[in-house]
């Protein structure tokens, strides 16, 4: 099914429990990992093949509703390319 | 006085405020999160629990329920709102007040009875307080962290738009100890602490005089009503 893709980040300098919870579990099995930060995927799944017009109503959507710009960063809002 | 209660999927303490508004003198009129019509109330309660799972973020969801579109449009016109728990979660993704909501500082749900300060008695929900009293009603949350940039708090602090703050400790790091937050007009409140479970003795926290007699959440209601029961 064609996809746009969402990625949203929490910010930088807020604290990420999920990501320091899963460093230490790493850190403790020997990896060399300093630090891990969780974000989130979301897929919009479209009938038809996304257009520009969809990417920027999906950025929008992005913006306004699946993130929060106080504690969460936009990443990326893409097509992605169907194999 | 009709005050409207939204009950959305996963909120728990609907009843309680319909209960609230009653002991308060008012006439809670329930109402349903799918549903635009508000049956012509005269102020509205977003109740604490949860709502749609809390998916995506807290309040996220119902912040676009049909119920909350209307509740905005009336906001704006000055219908008077409260929210409470996730109902301030639910107005602050609404964007009816400024800032964030997130886990808390220590990472633990926290239910404690919680003293605060009222810092701004010029609203319509917290009329009855005196300016700078100390009142005690119960906290419980997991996403009670308060945040904003700092020109988000600055503009809070200098416009006077902090209703309340966390007094002796700070249980969820909220920043500057907010615990709620009013708008510029008064008319909208939120706050993470639980004003409907002080609102009849033997059932709210304890006080100097005796157990559970703290019923210092009524004037919240009572102050919308604008009228002083029993």
């Amino acid at each position: 099914m064609p996809k746009i893709i969402v990625e949203i980040m929490p910010k930088q300098d807020l604290l990420d429990p999920q990501g320091k919870a899963v460093a230490n579990a790493l850190k403790r099995a020997g990896n060399d990992i300093e630090t891990t930060r969780i974000g989130k995927r979301i897929e919009l799944h479209y009938k038809n093949q996304p257009t520009e017009k969809d990417l920027e109503k999906a950025k929008e959507l992005a913006k306004d509703f699946l993130s929060n710009s106080v504690i969460e960063d936009v990443v990326d809002v893409y097509i992605e390319e169907q194999n | 006085m009709k005050i409207g209660v939204i009950t959305y999927p996963g909120s728990l303490d609907d009843r309680d405020a319909q209960r609230a508004i009653k002991l308060a003198g008012g006439t809670p009129v329930p109402l349903w999160h799918a549903s635009d019509d508000l049956k012509n109330i005269d102020a509205v309660v977003l109740p604490g629990g949860f709502s749609y799972g809390d998916y995506l973020r807290c309040g996220a969801i119902a912040a676009q329920a049909p119920a909350t579109k209307e509740v905005i449009k009336k906001a704006e016109k000055g219908l008077p709102v409260l929210g409470i728990c996730n109902g301030f979660q639910v107005l602050v993704e609404a964007h009816l007040l400024p800032g964030g909501l997130i886990r808390n500082e220590k990472q633990h749900f926290v239910c404690r009875d919680q003293r605060l300060h009222v810092e701004n008695n010029n609203t319509r929900w917290t009329g009855m307080f005196e300016q700078n009293e100390e009142i005690t009603i119960p906290l419980k949350n997991g996403e009670g962290g308060y945040i904003a940039d700092e020109e988000t708090l600055k503009y809070l602090e200098g416009e006077d738009l902090i209703a309340f703050r966390y007094l002796d400790v700070n249980p969820n790091g909220s920043m500057n100890e907010i615990a709620g937050l009013t708008n510029t007009k008064g008319n909208i409140v939120g706050l993470m602490p639980h004003p409907e479970h002080a609102v009849e003795p033997g059932f709210g926290p304890d006080t100097p005089v005796a157990t559970r007699s703290g019923i210092d959440g009524l004037r919240f209601f009572q102050s919308v009503i604008g009228q002083v029961v029993g």
